[in-house]
């Protein structure tokens, strides 16, 4: 490669500037092409996701219905407001509890399936072809199929129950104050285990089988292998997929609202049902920016003290080949 | 190659210093520049002239199944037929759709020509922000042509700013057969009756009515009607402008609900299921497995749609009167729809409106749709029996009250079902549902 700069030009008309090597002059150039190729996506983030965000929590600070300009200025009433609404307050328990279930039960399943489905096995392609279907279907679709399925008593679950006898298991499902939040966890286990499933398979893929082969001549049996082997080497996966999952369940919507709209009475309301609730149907659009502002929040403290102290040894590893100074390194190996 | 790098480019004036690069760097700013101007000439058409020179008037109905879409629709066609100079654009929205789109559309400040409306509180707001035609003067002289109970919740300060369409009532449709079978000579009359019939019902293991718990507004007609009854159609306007709901008729309203929901009389799930839909409270209803549901005059067109219907073995009774009440046994509560139109829409729009309700037009809707007609001329068009229990109900009407979640402010609309829901639903008493409703009132 022959740079430009060391090259003196031949026409003696260009000003002296172009033909000296200036590293200064070259650097802001360099920073001027990149500056200029950033602004589009810059102008775009700043429209799109900064203004937005700006705007939702100016709104938040007032009274607003929507129509008109926003004028009934409250200060921090909406947010003091938040915390005293049980049914806030119920969003974040039953938030906390989607996590805890979901990180809990939901991807241990997942893994467990990925690691049977690992082995050979006649017809694993098609379970695990299976398994995923669920998750390519769209949410409304998935709610509206398991609404009629636990519908009570006429819906497919109390039947199959009853025909193979056991008539007093089935019951209210997605209608009871109690079980409607079990039954949602079991629907949403049903469509998204298969995606971590599939995250999880490609991260065993990528283990490789001399290390099982190593360990086994060593005399590890299968759960030495699987704790001390593949589970550390599938770590970043599985950090991801528990960011993905935790993501997910802060945000979860589209279900609970076909379903249940979040009843009954408000047993399965999430946050974001909440924001809908007073932004869309009753028009409190001040109130309902302060929801979205919590939910925020809470979104980018989870997500920042989780690349901070969870991913960082995942994010650290790609980011350092990108560095300067491990290159300088190389070379200076090299040229030893 | 170095020399090759410096080419200057032909289009540019000053080659002299221009490299590849740098003319690359302003590539993508040029790009934006087009994105942005592209943007700003989207352009809107409504009230406008077309290409042909005719007056755009554009129509948002909610009217998304058939038959009502094909014959609104024809409606547009026939009209433009006999106005050659007017184009009306039909935009059909699905209800939700419609209430979000046209919320987003009161904020921007500018509404479709012709739109269609609830009256009430939501339309309301609108007028108060300044978007709506004051139609006082403009319908005037035909607006007399249309049932007066059907104009109220369109009218304010004596200014009509919308033009219904359709009327209708909420009151029990009732499963005759079943009725017979649990050996109940004839509906009840009084609250106490009612709750009578209930408990005779269920003692014939008859599951008395249908409720879609989880939309929450079927649950709400049972209060505001048993608060009207309290009330009065009177006190009920008082309390809302007061915005307090605090008063003895309303805490007592509760009571007499809770009354209702101890004896049990819903059917299994109640509080998950939706209104209509085959796993719904029509669909109970219309499958025979309830008795009763309270409900609008759409009820019978539902239960055939979600179920299969009941045919001859439907009836309708009023809601009953309630014992010391100040409100009578022939109020009414329901509503209808109608159009309002944008500040400043072209006065093909009003043409249109006069159009659409004229008696030749109400018909054709009577006999396609089945609704409840507003003009008095086509009412002799409608034969459903059921159809004319609900307008002979209305005609006789001493009093009228719109829905809640539409008389009043969205906000205090919602608290109402939600607050009711609640009370339903075992987690609110009849007190806290009108602590809530006031408070929210009161912040409005």
């Amino acid at each position: 490669m022959t740079d430009t700069t060391t090259a003196a030009p031949p026409a003696p008309a260009v000003p002296p500037v172009h033909t000296a090597p200036r590293p200064l002059a070259r650097r802001a150039r360099d920073w001027l092409t990149a500056v200029l190729f950033t602004v589009p996506a810059l102008v775009l983030f700043l429209l799109l996701v900064l203004a937005p965000i700006l705007y939702a929590l100016y709104v938040s600070l007032f009274n607003w219905g929507g129509f008109g300009a926003p004028s009934d200025f409250v200060g921090l009433d909406n947010f003091s407001r938040l915390l005293d609404d049980p049914v806030f307050l119920g969003d974040l328990w039953r938030g906390l509890l989607l996590v805890a279930l979901s990180v809990g039960l939901q991807l241990p399943f997942a893994l467990a399936m990925a690691v049977v489905l690992n082995q050979r096995l006649r017809g694993r392609a098609v379970y695990r072809m299976l398994f995923f279907a669920p998750y390519v279907l769209s949410e409304v679709v998935t709610g509206v199929l398991f609404s009629m399925i636990f519908a009570p008593d006429s819906g497919l679950a109390d039947r199959v129950l009853g025909a193979i006898g056991l008539d007093g298991v089935g019951g209210l499902w997605f209608a009871g104050q109690d079980t409607v939040l079990p039954t949602l966890f079991l629907v949403m286990t049903w469509k998204y285990f298969g995606f971590h499933m599939m995250l999880y398979l490609a991260g065993l893929q990528g283990i490789p089988a001399e290390l099982h082969e190593a360990a086994r001549i060593d005399g590890a049996g299968p759960w030495q292998r699987f704790r001390y082997l593949t589970l550390p080497l599938l770590g970043p996966t599985i950090r991801m997929s528990v960011f993905l999952s935790v993501i997910g369940a802060i945000q979860l919507f589209d279900l609970v609202w076909v379903v249940t709209q979040g009843g009954p009475d408000h047993h399965s309301e999430t946050m974001a049902v909440t924001l809908f609730q007073f932004g869309f149907k009753r028009y409190q659009v001040g109130y309902a920016s302060a929801i979205s502002i919590a939910m925020f929040l809470i979104s980018l403290v989870f997500a920042l003290a989780y690349q901070r102290f969870v991913l960082r040894r995942d994010t650290e590893g790609a980011l350092t080949t990108m560095r300067t100074t491990p290159v300088r390194a190389t070379v200076k190996r090299a040229s030893r | 190659m170095p020399a090759s790098e410096r080419a200057p480019l032909p289009a540019s004036g000053a080659a002299s210093g221009l490299s590849r690069r740098r003319f690359l760097g302003t590539v993508p700013v040029a790009g934006l520049g087009v994105a942005v101007l592209t943007s700003c000439g989207d352009s809107d058409d409504s009230g406008a002239k077309d290409g042909s020179g005719r007056t755009v008037v554009e129509w948002w109905h909610i009217s998304t199944s058939e038959p009502a879409r094909g014959l609104w629709n024809a409606r547009a066609k026939a009209f433009e037929a006999a106005h050659p100079d007017v184009r009306i654009k039909v935009v059909t929205l699905e209800n939700d759709a419609f209430k979000s789109k046209l919320t987003a559309l009161t904020s921007s400040g500018k509404l479709p020509d012709v739109y269609h409306t609830w009256g009430g509180g939501v339309l309301k707001q609108q007028v108060d922000a300044g978007l709506v035609e004051d139609l006082t003067d403009s319908v005037s002289t035909w607006i007399d042509t249309l049932v007066p109970a059907s104009r109220e919740p369109y009218e304010f300060d004596k200014k009509t700013y919308a033009v219904p369409n359709d009327i209708g009532a909420v009151g029990f449709w009732y499963n005759k057969a079943l009725f017979k079978k649990a050996k109940i000579a004839s509906p009840p009359t009084t609250w106490v009756a009612f709750l009578d019939t209930v408990r005779t019902l269920k003692a014939a293991g008859i599951t008395p009515i249908a409720l879609g718990g989880k939309e929450k507004w079927p649950g709400m007609y049972y209060w505001a009607y048993l608060a009207m009854r309290l009330a009065g159609v009177d006190g009920m306007q008082q309390a809302a402008e007061a915005k307090d709901f605090t008063g003895d008729a309303f805490v007592k309203a509760g009571e007499h609900l809770e009354d209702l929901v101890d004896l049990a009389p819903f059917q299994k799930g109640f509080l998950g299921a939706p209104y209509s839909s085959p796993t719904g409270q029509a669909a109970t209803m219309g499958n025979g497995k309830t008795a009763m549901e309270l409900m609008g005059q759409w009820a019978p067109r539902e239960q055939a749609a979600a179920g299969k219907g009941i045919g001859d073995d439907l009836g309708f009774f009023p809601f009953p009167a309630v014992e010391g009440g100040k409100g009578r046994g022939t109020d009414v509560f329901g509503g209808g729809g109608g159009y309002a139109l944008r500040k400043g829409a072209p006065q093909e729009a009003v043409d249109f409106l006069k159009y659409f309700v004229s008696a030749e037009s109400e018909r054709l809707l009577v006999k396609g749709t089945g609704i409840i007609p507003v003009n008095k001329d086509a009412q002799d068009a409608l034969t459903d029996p059921n159809l004319k229990a609900v307008l002979a109900m209305l005609n006789k009407s001493t009093g009228f009250q719109l829905y809640l979640d539409q008389a009043y402010p969205p906000a205090v609309g919602q608290e109402v079902n939600d607050s009711v829901a609640a009370l339903i639903a075992g987690s609110k008493s009849p007190e806290q549902v009108t602590r809530s409703v006031t408070q929210v009132a009161k912040s409005q």
